[in-house]
Formats: C-alpha cells, structure tokens, sequence
C-alpha cells in the first residue's frame, strides 16, 4: 500500500474553507486542474455513495465515489472508481482542523493506494505535488496571505 | 458535566524537533514558564508509559501526573491528573502533533477533559486553556528560538544580538587567486527578516573567480567577499522571520555575494532547511550548481528522450551533475572535456560521448557522434563561439552559462536564424525570485539526490584561510567535481 500525505495551514476560519470545498462536486470551482464536473443520477452532491465524474484539464477522465463526508469533523473520504492514472483501491481523505490562535486551520490531504511496481515515486509526486499541494495552493491564494 | 479543551497553534520547527522535547513527559520544568521543578517518580524513565511525574508550579500547588499513552508513530502523548492541590478531576488531556508538509513546520493540538467543583467550570476551563496551554505554545516556541533543546542542561542560553566574530576572505582589488585574502571580523546580529547562520561549508563556483577578476564590479564592489552559497546552522533569527529558528540545519543562496565566511546574516527568504539526509559539505557543494542543472534541464532545454546535449566541462561541479540527470531523463550526452582523466570521470556520470579537446575544437566530432546538438551548455565562452554554432542542430538551443575563455562577442540574429536557433543567457537566481520556487526546487534536487538520478558528489575541500588555492585550483581545470570552502 502507498501512502501519500500532505498538509498546509490556510488562512481562514475551517468553518469558511470547507465551505469552499465540502461540495462534492465543485473541484473545477476551487481546484485549478480541474476542468469539468457533475454528479451521477442526479443525485445531491453530499449523499454518502453518490459518485462524481469529472475531467482534468488534460482531458482525462475520472470517477469517484463519496465514501464518507463530516460537517463535524470537516472531512471527506472518496475511492477511485475509474482514472487513467493506473491505481487501484485508492482511497483517499480530505480534512480541516481549526487552529484555535488566529483565524485559520490545520488542512490535511492523504490518500492510499496500490500501483505496478515501479511507478510509485512517480505516482506520489503526481498525487502529493501536484494534486493536494495544487489543491492547498489554490486555496492559500483564495484566502489571501501566502 | 465533564468539560472540554482544546487549542491548537503552529510552531515553526520540524515536527522531530518539537516531539524531541514533548516526548519527553519530564521536560516541562525547562520550557513551561508555569511549572517550577519537576521529577519522575520512583527512578523511572521520562519515557516509560506509566510513569509518574510530581511538579510543583511557580504559583505553589503541586501535581501528580501519569503517561497514560506515548506514540512515535502518531507523536501522540496522553496523561492524566492522579492527585493535585487545584480542583481538576478525572482530568485526561493529549497532546497531538501533525507534520505541516508545506513549510516542514507542526501543528501542535492540545486537548482535555476533566470535571470541576460547581460553579467553578469556567475559571478552571479558562486556566487550562490560557494559563498551561497558549502560555506553552508560547513557552515552547521561545525555548525552542533560543536553542533550548540544544544545550547542555544548565548552560546558560546563548547570547543574541551582539554581534560573532566571523573570519572572511576578503578582496582589496581585483586579481588573481592571491589577492583573496582571510581577516578576521564581525557578523552582525541579524536585521528584520533575517537569519544569522553558522556556516560550515561554503561552495565555490566560477562566478566566484569572475567576481574577483572584477569582471562584474557593479556586483562586487572592492573591498568585497565573494560566495553565494553555504550551509551550516541558524545562530539567530531576527524579527518577522518564521519558519526558521536556532539550530536549525539550513543552506542558502542568493544574488549577493559574501558567503566566504563563517558566520553570516542572510535574508530568510534565501534560505533551506537541509533534510536530516543531506549533509552540509553535499549542500554546499550542490546548491547553485544542481538548481543550476535543475534550471538547464526543465526550464530551458525540456530535456526529454532522444534530446542530444552537448555539455562543455563536463567534469565539473555543473556538468557531472547535468549529465547523470540528463541521462536519467533520456537524453545522449556528448561532454567535452579537457583531459583523459576528465574523460573517464565524465563517461562514468553518464556522457555516452566523450570529447578530449584543449583548443575548442569540437563541432565536427559532435556532428559525426550525433549529428547536431539540440541543447549546448556553454561554459567556454568567447574562443568557443564558432564552433558551438557548428555544433548547433537545427531548432538548437544555446545556452550561455559562463565565459571561461572570456566575454562572448555579441551574437547577431541573422546568424540564429540560419539554424532557426535560440540563445539563452539565464540567471539562476531569476528563477529563484517568485515566492515557493527555492522551496520547490531544493525539494526537486534533494529527490534527485535520494533517488540516485545525481550521485552525491566527490568534494575537495579547502579551508576559508586558503580560498585563493581552491580558486588556483579551479581555475587550472585540474579538479574533478565540486570544490568547497570549510570553515
């Protein structure tokens, strides 16, 4: 199993950032990689099960599925259910704790999975640096001060 | 009712250096400013689950305390309240520390329950909140910028803000390697935004020696010290500066010369910490030339599979490491270098050509090997110039990274076009302006490192007294790999 973990501290209240991203299906609003996305069956974007299909900016194609969501605890858990990044039994959890001195919070963003043999460097440089930290990037720019 | 706390906050140190201290469930009497003394109980270790620690606080009560729960892994401690003279009961608290990936800094959260006498919930809430927890964010963070954790138990802290003897090589003229000169002198305390550091191994580069031919005076003015990077460890940090504290491991580089010496302030925004695997030598000797090779291969010639590099000096600090990362990337190296020894050096990182030249003739055999380079790293300079341009594929990419043989002659566009050329005459420290990208480019280079795409050079070391030898030496293209200045 490889796992990946990244975190950040952004400058806003939990409460305002997990607005931003508790949405399931509004990654192209606040991640920049991603270009697209809609919920399955019409289904709403904070059932527990619903599935999100999405492309990113280079076109490909993915599809997750909401494993978990915690308006207490400020966080969300998916799986991979189709992507051309070649991993399986991906898991992964997106989460916020406040930082009870000054007004921002503690993000954490990590992820488990199995890949071929070989790819694993490569493929926790594509997911840590590139999609979680791109991720915390976007939302350090959002909410101002770097 | 029970009652609940918790804070948090983020300190500006890498989580192993906070844990050191929070692990310990004995350290509490040298860093929290409430607690006056405490011990262990019975002989026990400070790191036994079970153990009992009785403290007495500077306002007289006393307290009996077990560790209920200590884990590296999740760098996670747990205790709770056995007998106490202030009314907290059945109290359990934890202490949690995550690693802040972004910044290698830690979150720090603190947590507890516990039940109170009626009528006293808020006080006591109030007095573990601010009186023991936000004051020991605040303790901690003070212990650990002065060096706390550093020193001996009972030493005295170490002085700051007076200024540290810092002997330097210094230039009264411009010259050859014997007008650099070593003095003794004064490193400031740092100023706003600034670290002072301790520097143990400082890199010598080729700009160095331009610097001190006076070559660019506007950017070394007489008397001056040349050097551009080091590392070492943080003395001091002076105001507004976070993310970096005492003790701290770092290595820096930035676009003001006078880093031969050996105690220095530097704007933080130069600066790196150095992973625990990365030694000082390694950093000193592979800041400026791997970020350079880091900038030749991705930003500039997007060396890919197939690309054909002709690389000059190609045992040297810069072009050891272009050619085993190049290679790694695909491309086929063709090196010039100046003697057989050299050769051998350079096919062992990676040249699969190999050029043995003295006179700068070289085009022909580049065009028979690979028929036209499609990226030039140019160290040579002026007596090069026409035959770097034979050298030139079409769509060819020349890069001016130095002027060994002397200045360039001005290149005129009508000559790029007849190979639809490009020309490039890049500054390293251009790419390291925008906020994150020394961060992020240190970080690609140490992953270089780790993952033996760059091999973790061969140094010849050279004290400070003697810089004007590791220059003689480096000029006389007789040394292999990087040279450093030790001090």
């Amino acid at each position: 199993m490889i796992k990946v973990y990244v975190s950040s501290v952004i400058d806003a209240s939990a409460d305002n950032v997990w607005q931003r991203i508790r949405d399931f299906n509004a990654l192209p609003l606040w991640h920049p990689a991603i270009a697209d996305s809609r919920i399955e069956n019409n289904e709403p974007p904070d059932r527990v099960g619903c599935i999100r299909h999405f492309h990113t900016r280079d076109g490909g194609l993915i599809r997750e599925r909401l494993l978990g969501l915690s308006d207490y605890d400020f966080n969300c858990s998916y799986e991979i259910l189709e992507s051309p990044m070649g991993v399986a039994e991906y898991v992964a959890t997106i989460k916020l704790t406040p930082i009870t001195d000054g007004n921002r919070c503690f993000a954490e963003w990590s992820a488990e999975f199995e890949c071929a043999e070989g790819r694993e460097r490569e493929l926790t440089d594509t997911i840590g640096n590139g999609v979680f930290q791109g991720g915390f990037d976007a939302l350090k720019r959002h909410f101002g001060r770097r | 009712m029970l009652q609940k706390v918790v804070r948090s906050t983020v300190i500006d140190a890498p989580i192993e250096r906070v844990w050191a201290v929070l692990r310990d469930f004995n350290s509490h009497d040298q860093w929290h400013g409430v607690v006056d003394t405490s011990r262990i109980e019975g002989n026990e270790r400070s790191d036994q689950v079970g153990c009992i620690r009785s403290f007495s606080l500077k306002d007289g009560n006393r307290i009996r305390e077990q560790l209920l729960t200590l884990d590296d892994r999740e760098h996670k401690s747990t205790y709770c309240i056995v007998e106490a003279t202030v009314p907290l009961q059945r109290y359990v608290a934890t202490v949690t520390l995550k690693p802040v990936t972004d910044g290698n800094r830690t979150f720090w959260h603190w947590e507890s329950s516990f039940a109170t006498p009626p009528g006293q919930e808020r006080e006591l809430r109030e007095m573990v909140a601010t009186g023991v927890y936000e004051a020991g964010f605040d303790h901690l963070r003070r212990y650990l910028a002065q060096g706390g954790d550093l020193r001996a138990p009972g030493s005295a802290p170490m002085p700051t803000a007076l200024p540290v003897a810092s002997r330097r090589a210094v230039l009264h003229h411009y010259g050859g390697p014997e007008v650099l000169l070593a003095e003794d002198g004064q490193a400031a305390p740092p100023g706003e935004g600034e670290v002072r550091i301790r520097q143990r191994a400082i890199g010598v580069n080729y700009i160095d020696i331009y610097l001190r031919k006076g070559w660019i005076p506007s950017m070394l003015p007489i008397p001056g010290t040349p050097g551009m990077e080091a590392a070492g460890t943080v003395i001091d940090v002076g105001s507004g500066v976070t993310g970096l504290m005492a003790g701290d491991r770092v290595a820096y580089l930035g676009p003001v010369p006078g880093a031969y010496c050996s105690v220095r302030s530097v704007p933080a925004a130069w600066v790196v910490r150095l992973p625990p695997g990365v030694e000082e030598d390694t950093a000193a000797a592979l800041l400026l030339k791997g970020l350079t090779a880091d900038m030749l291969l991705r930003d500039l010639g997007r060396v890919d599979r197939g690309t054909r590099v002709l690389l000059h000096a190609a045992a040297g600090g810069v072009g050891l490491l272009v050619a085993a990362w190049a290679r790694r990337l695909g491309a086929t190296v063709v090196g010039t270098v100046s003697s057989e020894d050299k050769a051998r050096v350079a096919r062992a990182h990676g040249c699969q050509h190999v050029i043995v030249t003295r006179d700068y003739r070289f085009a022909d055999a580049v065009q028979r090997a690979v028929g036209g380079a499609d990226l030039i790293i140019d160290g040579l300079g002026d007596a090069a110039g026409a035959e770097n341009f034979a050298a030139l594929a079409p769509c060819g990419h020349w890069v001016s990274l130095g002027q060994a043989s002397g200045a360039l002659h001005a290149i005129s566009p009508d000559l790029l076009v007849q190979k639809s050329a490009t020309f490039s005459r890049p500054v390293i420290f251009a790419y390291l302006a925008a906020p994150g990208q020394l961060a992020q480019r240190t970080q690609r280079l140490w992953a270089a490192l780790d993952d033996g795409s760059i091999v973790k050079p061969t140094v010849e070391r050279y004290t400070l007294d003697a810089a004007g030898q590791a220059h003689a030496r480096l000029e006389s293209r007789q040394s292999v790999g990087p040279l450093i200045l030790v001090a």
